[in-house]
Formats: structure tokens, C-alpha cells, sequence
């Protein structure tokens, strides 16, 4: 290992002279080392997240008993499906939405947190992140308890004031505004931690100069605080992006993609159709298609958390 | 927005001490009364479930009173129910073997990996680091059909070794990620103090890099908790029966028995199961928190 490794440090050539050899050979055992330190992680990484990948990019060529390669049949056909344009429409909208609500929500509440005195901080930040620590999967079945039909204690609040019982789960309208809902009440408190950790970094100088200036409250937020948050803003929506757009658990439990299934999002069809009706090639080639909108956010994450990385010295 | 307005006030008193106080005042008045609707709307969930917990079957069922108040009187039932007539402890039992499992596996490959790309650096060591926050961003819903037909293929389908196999996928990026921030925010003096003293490159992780990052390790390890005590997607994939099944699907399929929902149990086993990640949450937030933040905010 050690020989082979020797010739892939680029000091080592430099250090040819007699008293280097000593600095040579522990070079070469460091960097031995260090490679050696990495295979579990490379092993775990290569076996598990990226062998898997390109398999199922295989996989997904394949007839459905695995015997017969039929190229890109599978996302022709699903192309061709308009189940499949619902389950596309209905990941944007559910995606787009939820973002956008956790994002303004996460905002909203990290401003009046830091508004508050300081020792008193802490209690509400602990109180809000409540959602956000709950297993996803059982606080979604307290939500779907809360929305069951003959049950539902929304609609005893909705009949107390007056109003229509509303079909949560059984109006496809209100299924989808429900799954959203649920997703933006789980996922808001990760937004606000993240802004409110932001807005502890912004420099309180600089708005001691702005309020000497004479700002108001709304100019501080938009020459200040947006400016100086607006790196950490874009990271936490592309990645809240990503695992909206990938969410199964609140859609799964709640809806199973009904009723008429307008509310599948892809990670809940390809499970459907993948594993439900045992059609595997077909599963992988509509899971495949969150890949696009997946690696560009990445992409764009990454750029953000180098940047930032950057700023932070 | 909200906040915006609301402390508008604040500063167009600059002109009067007295006003400015009384402006003052009002924003902080606003700032707990929109503080107490967002409380109310992110708690109502986990009060509901408490309360229907705490109730009997016939009051869930009749409906007569208040479903938001317990009327008829405290009852444990529900939850000695769970104990005595479902699989829930199986559930539990399965859910803790997973989880300690996973996170002894990912601590491991983590804290080496990170030591040896954030202080070591080898040929490849940047991309390698890269790479790792890469594979951090692919969800789990991209692979689980294709880890179907890997871990069918190793004969561990429906086994919960299987979900010890597959779950280092979704905790081990992240941890290896904000270890590799937290090692290399530690000063290269130590290091070179060590190097002199003779110390090996295990001398120096064990004695000086492990204790300094400690609570960078703290973190990733909550953050590997509560990620494998919470996964769904691989073990309603690969698991199938009450013997092998962990607590998330346990309680949402499972405990739904011949389509008669007893609301009551299903409701106490929720709370049963999301205890350990909330009492942890309760006695560790700040780690908690710096684990969460630290992915946006190291590197």
C-alpha cells in the first residue's frame, strides 16, 4: 500500500537529498495512513449511495421481470402517462409551496424571536423546534388523527366558529393543501433556526450605524440584514428544496397518492409502482426523474456553502 | 414581514425617550402575541396526540364532548394496551439495536474519515471531501428501489440488519461533513506540539483531536440518532413483518388492526416512539441545534 501510495504525494519528489529521507518515509506512512482512515467511508459511499445510483440508471432500462434491455421504454411510456404529468405537477406544487411558506414562516419567526430579551430566547426557540424533532412519520399520524373524517377535532374548531365541515383527506383540493400543510408545519422550525442563527452573525454595528442614519426598521431589513442573510437564505431553501421534492413520508401515510391520485408526489409513485405493484425497472425510471431538478440545487448549494465557507475565514 | 412592522415603532421614537420606551414596549407586546399563534399552530399536533392518549375508547369514539379537553377523567389503558396487546415492544426493541448499531458504524467510519481528509490530506482528499457533501444531497427516495434489489440480493430483505446496513447511507455524509469543519477548525499548533512530542497519527486523534472536538462528535452523534430512529422509506421498503419491523412503520401500519382504528393507541404508541429523540432534544438542544446549523456553516 505504502509503495503505491508513495509516488501520489507531490513533496516527495522534491525531497530527494540524503537528511529528507527520514521526512520522506514519514511522509509516505502519513499519507498511507490517511488514505486507510478513508476506505470505510469510500466503502459505504462507492457500495451504498453510488454504486446503487448508476444501477438503478440500469435498472431502469430493463422489461419488468429483469430479463430483456428495452432502452428508454420505461420513460416513454411514462411520458406518455397522465398519471405521471399529475405526479409532476403535483411535486412542483407541493415543493414549490411548502418552500415557500417554511422559508416565509422560519423568517417571520426568527425576526420575532431575536426581538425578544435575550434570556427569554431560548425558551421560544426550544418550544418552536418541537415540529422539526418528532419523527416525521408519527407526528404526520397525529396530523392525519386530527384530520380523520367522522373524528376530525379541526372541523369541531371549524363547526364551534360556524363553518362547513371540511373533507380533509377526501376533497383531492384539500388533500393537497393538507399534505402541504403538514409539510410546512415540520419543516418551518428548521428555517427559523437557520435564519436566526444568521441573524445572531450579522455584525450589531452596522445597524447602530444605519439607526445614527436615520433607517427605518423596514430599511435596516432590506440593506442589511437580506444582504448579509442572503447566502444562507439561498443554501437552506435549494437543500429544503431537495428534500421537499424527494418528501414520502407525510404524502405515504396520510393519502397513499389518493384520492384519484392527485396528490402522488414521485418518491410516493415510484414507491407505488416500484414496490406496491413490483414493477422495479418502472420504479427506478420515475424516481430517476427527480435527478435533473436534484443536481442542479445541488450545484448551486454547493457554490453557496463555498462562498460561505470563504466569508467565515 | 411581520417582524418588520413590528418593529417599525422602534425607531421613528429616536425623537423622545418617553416614546421610544412606549414604542418599545408595543413591539415586544406584538412580537409575543404573533409568537403565541405560531406556538400554538407548531404545538397543537403533539397536544392533540397527548390528550387523545390520555382518553379512554368510548370518549374518542362518542365524540359528546370537547375532543380538545379530556373530560371523562385521566386513563393509562391506552398505553397499557400498547404494552401488553400489540408488537410495540418488538417495534422498540428492533428500533434500538438498529439505531445503536448505526450510530457506533457511522461515528467510526465519520470521525476517521474526517480526521484524515481535514487535518491529513492525501492525493484526492478535496474532491473526496466534496464528494462526501454531494452524496449528502441525494435522498433516500432516489435510491431505495435499487438498495431493494442489493440488499434482496444479500439475503438481508426483511431483516432489520439490513436497515444497519442501509442506514449508514443517509447519517454518515452529514456527520463526516461537520466532523471535518470541527477538526479543522482546531488550531495546527496543537498538532505540531503533538508531532514533536513524538505523538502517532492515532496518538493525536484519540488524545488531543477527539477530546478538543467533542462537541462536534456530541453532535453528529444526536444528528445519526435521530435520523436512524426516524427513518421511513428504507424500512417500509425492506421490512415486512412484526417481527423485524421498527417503530416509524410499526406504528403507522402495524398497530392499525382489521381497519378498526383505536385512535387512543395509536396515538400513545406515536408519543411512546418519539420520546427518546425528544428527551434527547430536551437535555442536548444546544448540540442539537450546532449539529443542524453546522452543515451550512462549516467547510
Amino acid at each position: 500500500m505504502a509503495d503505491t501510495l508513495h509516488s501520489w504525494n507531490p513533496t516527495v519528489a522534491t525531497t530527494a537529498a540524503r537528511p529528507a529521507s527520514k521526512l520522506l518515509k514519514f511522509l509516505r506512512r502519513r499519507s498511507a495512513i490517511a488514505f486507510v482512515m478513508c476506505l470505510p467511508l469510500m466503502t459505504v459511499i462507492g457500495g451504498l449511495v453510488i454504486y446503487p445510483a448508476f444501477y438503478s440508471i440500469y435498472l431502469s432500462m430493463l422489461n419488468k421481470s429483469q430479463t430483456r434491455f428495452i432502452g428508454l421504454s420505461n420513460f416513454t411510456y411514462l411520458l406518455s402517462r397522465d398519471v405521471f404529468w399529475m405526479v409532476v405537477e403535483q411535486s412542483a406544487i407541493f415543493a414549490l409551496t411548502a418552500v415557500f411558506f417554511k422559508a416565509l414562516i422560519g423568517l417571520v419567526t426568527a425576526h420575532l424571536i431575536n426581538n425578544l430579551p435575550v434570556k427569554g430566547q431560548r425558551k421560544w426557540r426550544g418550544m418552536l423546534l418541537v415540529p422539526w424533532v418528532i419523527p416525521l412519520a408519527l407526528s404526520t399520524l397525529g396530523w392525519w388523527w386530527m384530520f380523520d373524517p367522522t373524528h376530525s377535532a379541526l372541523n369541531w374548531i371549524i363547526n364551534l366558529f360556524g363553518g362547513d365541515e371540511i373533507a380533509w383527506l377526501s376533497n383531492p383540493y384539500w388533500a393537497r393543501f393538507s399534505v402541504i400543510l403538514v409539510n410546512v408545519w415540520y419543516g418551518a422550525p428548521f428555517f427559523l433556526i437557520m435564519y436566526l442563527a444568521a441573524l445572531k452573525s450579522v455584525p450589531e454595528q452596522l445597524y447602530e450605524a444605519a439607526a445614527i442614519d436615520g433607517a427605518s426598521a423596514w430599511q435596516k431589513f432590506v440593506h442589511i440584514t437580506l444582504p448579509m442573510m442572503r447566502n444562507i437564505i439561498a443554501i437552506t431553501i435549494l437543500f429544503s428544496l431537495i428534500v421537499t421534492f424527494a418528501n414520502f413520508d407525510i404524502v405515504q401515510i396520510m393519502t397513499a397518492g389518493g384520492p384519484r391520485n392527485m396528490t402522488h408526489v414521485f418518491a410516493t409513485y415510484s414507491f407505488l409502482t416500484g414496490i406496491r405493484s413490483g414493477d422495479l425497472p418502472l420504479g427506478s425510471a420515475v424516481s430517476l426523474f427527480m435527478l435533473p431538478i436534484l443536481a442542479v440545487s445541488a450545484i448551486f448549494i454547493l457554490r453557496g456553502v463555498r462562498k460561505r465557507g470563504r466569508e467565515i475565514g | 414581514m411581520t417582524a418588520a412592522t413590528a418593529t417599525t415603532p422602534l425607531t421613528r421614537g429616536v425623537f423622545g425617550r418617553a416614546s421610544l420606551k412606549r414604542n418599545r414596549r408595543w413591539a415586544l407586546i406584538a412580537s409575543y402575541v404573533f409568537l403565541i399563534v405560531f406556538a400554538i399552530f407548531f404545538l397543537l399536533p403533539p397536544y392533540y396526540m397527548i390528550i387523545t392518549a390520555l382518553k379512554s375508547d368510548a370518549e374518542v369514539a362518542h365524540m359528546a364532548h370537547n375532543p380538545w379537553i379530556i373530560a371523562e377523567g385521566i386513563t393509562f389503558e391506552q398505553f397499557k394496551l400498547l404494552f401488553t396487546q400489540s408488537d410495540f415492544l418488538i417495534f422498540f426493541k428492533n428500533t434500538a439495536i438498529v439505531t445503536v448499531c448505526t450510530v457506533v458504524i457511522t461515528m467510526c467510519i465519520s470521525v476517521l474519515a474526517a480526521f484524515s481528509l481535514g487535518r491529513m490530506k492525501f492525493w484526492g482528499s478535496g474532491i473526496l471531501a466534496t464528494g462526501i457533501f454531494l452524496t449528502y444531497l441525494v435522498p433516500d427516495t432516489l435510491l431505495f428501489i435499487p438498495l431493494f434489489q442489493i440488499v434482496k440480493s444479500l439475503g438481508l430483505l426483511n431483516s432489520y440488519w439490513g436497515m444497519v446496513l442501509v442506514y449508514p447511507t443517509l447519517t454518515v455524509p452529514f456527520c463526516t461533513w461537520i466532523m471535518i469543519g470541527y477538526f479543522q477548525s482546531i488550531p495546527k499548533e496543537l498538532d505540531e506540539a503533538a508531532l514533536i512530542d513524538g505523538a502517532g497519527q492515532m496518538q493525536m486523534l484519540f488524545k488531543i483531536f477527539i477530546p478538543v472536538a467533542l462537541p462536534g462528535i456530541i453532535a453528529a452523534t444526536i444528528f445519526s440518532f435521530t435520523v436512524s430512529w426516524a427513518a421511513f422509506v428504507y424500512p417500509m421498503t425492506f421490512l415486512y413483518s412484526a417481527d423485524q419491523q421498527v417503530l416509524t412503520v410499526g406504528t403507522v401500519t402495524s398497530l392499525i388492526k382489521a381497519d378498526v382504528y383505536k385512535w387512543g393507541m395509536l396515538m400513545a404508541g406515536a408519543l411512546v416512539a418519539a420520546a427518546p429523540p425528544l428527551i434527547i432534544y430536551a437535555f442536548l438542544m444546544d448540540y442539537y441545534i450546532a449539529g443542524l446549523t453546522a452543515g451550512a456553516t462549516k467547510g
